[in-house]
């Protein structure tokens, strides 16, 4: 076991390093650079300008001297300005000009993450914010969508072919067939207009007290979450994700049905929902767990959808954010967050599995 | 001027203009149904209700993209005055002899929303079958070999294939769909690459077959060279000749990008049902009989394994049609003006909480062409378990 958690943790560490380097190589292509020095530095300025402010910035190095410095494992540039002070990657990074003040090399290894152009902070603190705000997303998403989809994937999993079967497994479908971009729109054209959809409706009804039934708008929700501007958000990534761990749960709990030992409490005379919960249920959620765990990171797109769909400064808003402004550090720093999750993600999900499931040992 | 219709007006009238639709679905559904004892796993398809209900969505689209042009009731780029953010059947200020009401309400920009959806299911189609296509051709050569050679090969496409699933969707598309990456040779070094694969495909898949009637080998295999190097040289580098085929940097980096994201997927799929047949008893027959791997691999493994891939296939098209969705959504990849749905939806959500109907149609479309493709993988997925 121990043999299989280093070798996996070997291949995690091995594609993080891939991964970010091909990130980092198509955010510094040098269309992008010369789009990041125009919004930095003035929209109209001239290629000698941007020449020259690329320079000054540290951008002139070959490409892979520039990873290691963001790596931490190469030594971060330094040029020593006309009064005598120095400036520099390390210099910028600890906010000191004085010569020889700053480490030699400052990167990921290091602890420095470096900062973000788009909202000139440092991007640990930018990210660290953001995520939290995704968490409080996701926790969310997971404690709507988890028991919805195995409750939908148990119940229509129980009685194969059944009315009950058909009527949530084409419930299931529709689910997955509805992206975050079009359940979105639905939910706040049908439950969150002041003119259109239901909330009129209930206004003049008096059964409702504000404007809108829902919040529209979720950027309030970082005061404080109430059900009012939270439940569209959550809603609207929940049921994307939700069909297809039903469907999953639904062929695990359908095979575990047809099985022997279920057959034979049958004939011994257990009740029907006894069998469910007591026999049938364990060993079907094997296969949903793995899968809810492969889940989050393919949430991650929907928070991504959905967050700039409700305005709701998450992580995803921020990725997005620094992908249209080129914020080169902020975009790498994202990155490496969003693959970890994968990654870790993927690797719960196999310890779960052997776990979980006694027929299968890892040697 | 004419009153605004009613809501029951507005659906007469939509079903009107689908006529050529309903009479072609008609004509198809008839001879289907009359001939589905003849038609194998299709006709099997009209035997249950959920595959019916699924194909009849998909070809809906698939008939509305074909006449398109009879359909529309205005040009879907142009702007007609008075008529922006116009609610539901609203007529026009100045039919001038066209057609006088926005079925559907007017957008933003005074464009008939109607027109602009109908006109959007051609963008869709055009492109998401055809990179399911290039999915399925690239996942299979690399997943038949990886599953059945196994060894160093298996190890290393595996690990490339696990490293572009790390990647997280949406990063890789705001990455690699970007107007400064069209400028330079990244898409089209990604398409070469990419594009090659089916052309290689279809020569090896033939050549397996008929290496022992060179004859029958140098024509067929010739011909695949032919047409599969001219479509290719067109549609990677923008080299045709006689410029047939060719597409837009836009388009192809949209393509490339898609592929690119549905490819390992496929390859994981391939690659295990490979592994599975391997230890068939037919197989075996195959190698005692002295058949050489790609022989055995795209004509003894392959065929075996379509049940499956059809099934996924049809998945496939639904899941790119949400990412080109996507794409839209972000406003990544996609020209302006374009009325593909993605960006349809980007510029209604604006407007949404006042007037949803600009955005709401082309989500409903979306949604009910991915539903019909679900439904289908669903029917066919039952159907070809009955054998």
């Amino acid at each position: 076991m121990l043999f299989f958690l280093a070798r996996r943790v070997g291949v995690m560490l091995v594609t993080a390093l891939c991964l970010t380097f091909v990130v980092f190589y198509l955010t510094n292509i040098p269309a992008k650079l010369e789009t990041l020095a125009k919004t930095q530095a003035g929209s109209r300025i001239s290629d000698a300008e941007v020449a020259s402010w690329l320079d000054r910035n540290g951008y002139n190095q070959p490409m892979l001297v520039r990873y290691g410095e963001w790596l931490g494992v190469a030594r971060g540039w330094t040029r020593q300005l006309d009064d005598g002070s120095m400036t520099g990657r390390c210099y910028l990074l600890t906010g000191t000009t004085i010569p020889g003040a700053a480490p030699e090399r400052c990167g990921l290894v290091q602890g420095h993450w470096g900062n973000s152009t788009r909202f000139r902070a440092p991007v640990a603190e930018v990210i660290g914010a953001r995520l939290g705000a995704t968490g409080m997303l996701m926790l969310w998403v997971l404690i709507v969508m988890v028991p919805m989809a195995l409750i939908v994937g148990v119940l229509a999993g129980m009685r194969e072919g059944s009315r009950t079967d058909r009527t949530l497994s084409t419930f299931a479908i529709a689910s997955t067939a509805t992206p975050e971009y079009v359940s979105g729109v639905v939910f706040i054209a049908l439950l969150a207009s002041s003119t259109v959809g239901l909330s009129p409706l209930l206004v003049s009804w008096g059964w409702i007290e504000g404007p809108v039934l829902f919040q529209g708008n979720a950027r309030s929700a970082l005061e404080g979450i109430t059900f009012w501007n939270f439940a569209l958000p959550v809603m609207t990534v929940a049921l994307y994700g939700m069909g297809y761990v039903a469907r999953i749960t639904r062929a695990s709990m359908t095979e575990v049905m047809t099985q022997q030992y279920i057959r034979t409490a049958r004939l011994k005379g257990v009740s029907f929902p006894s069998i469910v919960l007591r026999h049938a249920l364990r060993n079907a959620l094997i296969a949903p767990f793995t899968v809810i765990m492969l889940q989050i990171p393919w949430l991650l797109n929907g928070v991504v959808i959905v967050e700039v769909l409700f305005s709701y400064p998450g992580f995803g808003w921020t990725l997005f954010e620094a992908a249209a402004n080129n914020d080169i550090e902020l975009l790498l720093a994202a990155s490496v967050v969003a693959v970890l999750v994968v990654l870790v993600t993927q690797l719960i999900s196999d310890i779960g599995y052997v776990w979980l499931n006694p027929r299968i040992r890892v040697t | 001027m004419m009153d605004p219709l009613s809501w029951l007006d507005i659906l007469g009238r939509l079903l009107v203009q689908l006529l050529p639709v309903w009479l072609a679905l008609l004509v198809l559904f008839a001879l289907s149904i009359g001939f589905k004892r003849r038609l194998g796993l299709y006709g099997k398809l009209f035997d249950s209700a959920v595959g019916m209900i699924g194909f009849a969505l998909v070809m809906f689209w698939v008939f509305a993209a074909l006449f398109a042009n009879m359909i529309i009731t205005h040009d879907p780029l142009a702007q007609f005055s008075g008529m922006r953010n116009a609610t539901p059947g609203t007529p026009l200020r100045d039919p001038a002899g066209g057609y006088e009401v926005f079925l559907l309400g007017g957008d933003a920009l005074a464009r008939d929303v109607f027109s602009r959806m109908i006109i959007g299911a051609r963008e869709v189609l055009r492109i998401a079958p055809f990179a399911a296509m290039i999915s399925f051709m690239i996942g299979i050569s690399l997943g038949l070999p990886a599953g059945y050679i196994g060894g160093r090969l298996d190890t290393g496409l595996t690990f490339v294939a696990n490293l572009v699933l790390a990647f997280p969707v949406i990063l890789l598309f705001f990455l690699l769909v970007a107007p400064e990456i069209q400028n330079t040779a990244i898409p089209r070094v990604m398409a070469g690459i990419l594009f090659l694969m089916p052309v290689l495909f279809f020569t090896v898949l033939l050549n397996a077959r008929f290496f022992t009637q060179p004859l029958k080998r140098n024509l067929y295999v010739g011909a695949v060279l032919v047409i599969g190097l001219w479509a290719y040289s067109g549609l990677a580098f923008n080299a045709d000749p006689f410029g047939i085929w060719g597409m837009s940097p836009n388009l192809l980096n949209v393509f490339v990008a898609v592929v690119f994201v549905n490819a390992p997927t496929v390859f994981r799929i391939v690659r295990g049902i490979t592994m599975d047949i391997r230890t068939r008893d037919y197989v075996s027959a195959a190698q005692t009989r002295g058949e050489g791997p790609w022989y055995i691999m795209l004509w003894e493994i392959l065929p075996n394994a379509r049940g499956p891939l059809i099934v996924d296939f049809c998945l496939r098209i639904g899941y790119t049609t949400i990412l080109l969705g996507t794409l839209g959504f972000f406003g990544l990849g996609v020209a302006p003006e374009s009325p593909d749905w993605g960006s349809t939806i980007n510029q209604g959500r604006r407007l949404l909480t006042v007037y949803p109907h600009a955005a709401l149609a082309p989500a409903l479309a979306l949604m009910s062409l991915v539903l019909g493709l679900n439904l289908l993988a669903d029917g066919l997925r039952e159907e070809s378990l009955k054998d």
